[in-house]
């Protein structure tokens, strides 16, 4: 799905998940792994956590936006 | 008594001309043409050519229907055991009228069809769990081979006894596993498998995984200060109440979903509904899969210029490669029509 939105609108598109290997193997270029796969940008118990956990995601993924690269990629921070 | 066989060839190996001719229609012939001879020689006293159908490749390409009903009437008129169609190597029209015309003749005069084509054949990927056909090289360079193989497929089908499995019989795998008691255990084997790959052997996996196609990154975002941005998921995060009726798992169709007048994704206002995962966390507070919360935070402090109205979702779990595909080619056409710069996709 981010391999053909990225190839049909000619866009960047960010995949943020989990598994890292599945996200390269399906072929998406701009990566981020997540938290866990069923709270891929949460930290559930403390809400400042939580919150701050989720933000510096969208960060990166904004980040990751603007970056020139020329293959896969996996922004770590 | 021989067995009678129907070759399906287009213009340019009926010798009828290239590209120019590619619009005629279906014509058959008493005589053997093109491959013909070859397979005439391949089948030796056990089987013959009784007719040629020919058709244009752009013909069969732009009028399907009426091509395969046309041919089809053809092809019976030669009271046939065996349809043989092609080889059509790597041509790609060529490819898919021979595929459409094997599943055709297989499904309404029930008689065995067999095809070639290259690996990549667009025929092979539509008709490809349909029909036998066998690989084959690129180009017509490869039409001894070709035509040796599809006339052992075609003379081992129409015996009658059992089909052994793809890899054995020299036939591109159509997708179906058959059941059948193996001496080993499946442990038994994983773990013979397991050392013949730590030991640098060849071998056989038992079920191979989709291949997925890569592309060349997009190029990125300039400025992003005015740039918009869309949020998609395959995480089943949809308004509560499933509007779309999107399937828990094997989703079938994706959701355009207004977010333009939320700033908070809530469990009175939307939910997962994702049959993949332990939906505690999700069916707490969506934003952790979906992030609107914290985007559109960032989006009035500046950081980006404007979130896109719509989050477009859908389940991830057990969906088809081709279903997931062609949701991402949709998806793609709305971002592109609606001037989105970019877009961040979760996944569960």
């Amino acid at each position: 799905m981010v391999r053909e939105i990225e190839k049909t609108a000619g866009i960047p598109v960010v995949h943020i998940a989990t598994i890292v290997p599945i996200m390269l193997t399906v072929g998406s270029n701009r990566i981020i792994p997540g938290i866990a796969i069923p709270h891929p940008l949460g930290k559930p118990g403390n809400d400042e956590e939580d919150h701050a956990a989720r933000r510096k995601l969208c960060e990166r993924a904004l980040k990751a936006i603007t970056t020139k690269i020329d293959k896969q990629t996996v922004f770590k921070e | 008594m021989k067995k009678r066989v129907v070759l399906y060839i287009n213009q340019f190996f009926a010798g009828m001309g290239g590209e120019e001719s590619a619009h005629i229609p279906p014509e058959s012939k008493n005589t053997i043409l093109g491959p013909g001879a070859a397979f005439t020689q391949a089948f030796g006293d056990e089987a013959e050519i009784v007719g040629t159908v020919i058709c244009g490749d752009s013909y069969y390409g732009e009028h399907i229907e009426q091509a395969r009903e046309e041919c089809l009437k053809r092809i019976r008129a030669f009271e046939p055991d065996c349809l043989v169609a092609g080889p059509a190597f790597n041509a790609g029209r060529y490819g898919v009228a021979c595929g459409d015309i094997c599943t055709a003749a297989q499904r309404e005069l029930n008689i065995t069809a067999v095809t070639g084509w290259y690996s990549e054949n667009p025929g092979r990927e539509l008709y490809g769990a349909n029909v036998f056909a066998v690989p084959t090289v690129d180009s017509a360079r490869g039409m001894k081979d070709a035509v040796a193989k599809m006339s052992r497929l075609a003379l081992r089908l129409m015996s009658g006894e059992p089909m052994g499995p793809a890899r054995e019989e020299g036939y591109f795998h159509r997708g179906i596993r058959k059941n059948f008691f193996h001496e080993k255990t499946g442990a038994q084997r994983a773990i013979d498998l397991a050392l013949q790959k730590f030991h640098g052997e060849a071998f056989q996996t038992e079920l191979e995984m989709p291949v997925f196609k890569k592309i060349p990154p997009a190029a990125p975002v300039k400025d992003i200060k005015s740039a918009k941005i869309a949020i998609c998921s395959s995480g089943g995060i949809v308004p509560k109440g499933n509007p779309d009726h999107i399937r828990v798992s094997s989703a079938m169709n994706w959701g355009k979903y207004d977010i333009s007048k939320l700033d908070d994704l809530t469990p009175e206002n939307y939910e997962s509904i994702h049959g993949g995962y332990d939906r505690t966390w999700a069916l707490e507070d969506p934003d952790r899969v979906l992030p609107l919360d914290e985007m559109r935070k960032l989006e009035r402090e500046g950081a980006f210029g404007k979130l896109y109205e719509y989050a477009c979702t859908t389940t991830g779990t057990a969906t088809s490669v081709a279903n997931a595909e062609s949701f991402g080619r949709e998806i793609g056409e709305l971002l592109k029509k609606d001037g989105v710069d970019a877009a961040i996709l979760t996944s569960t």
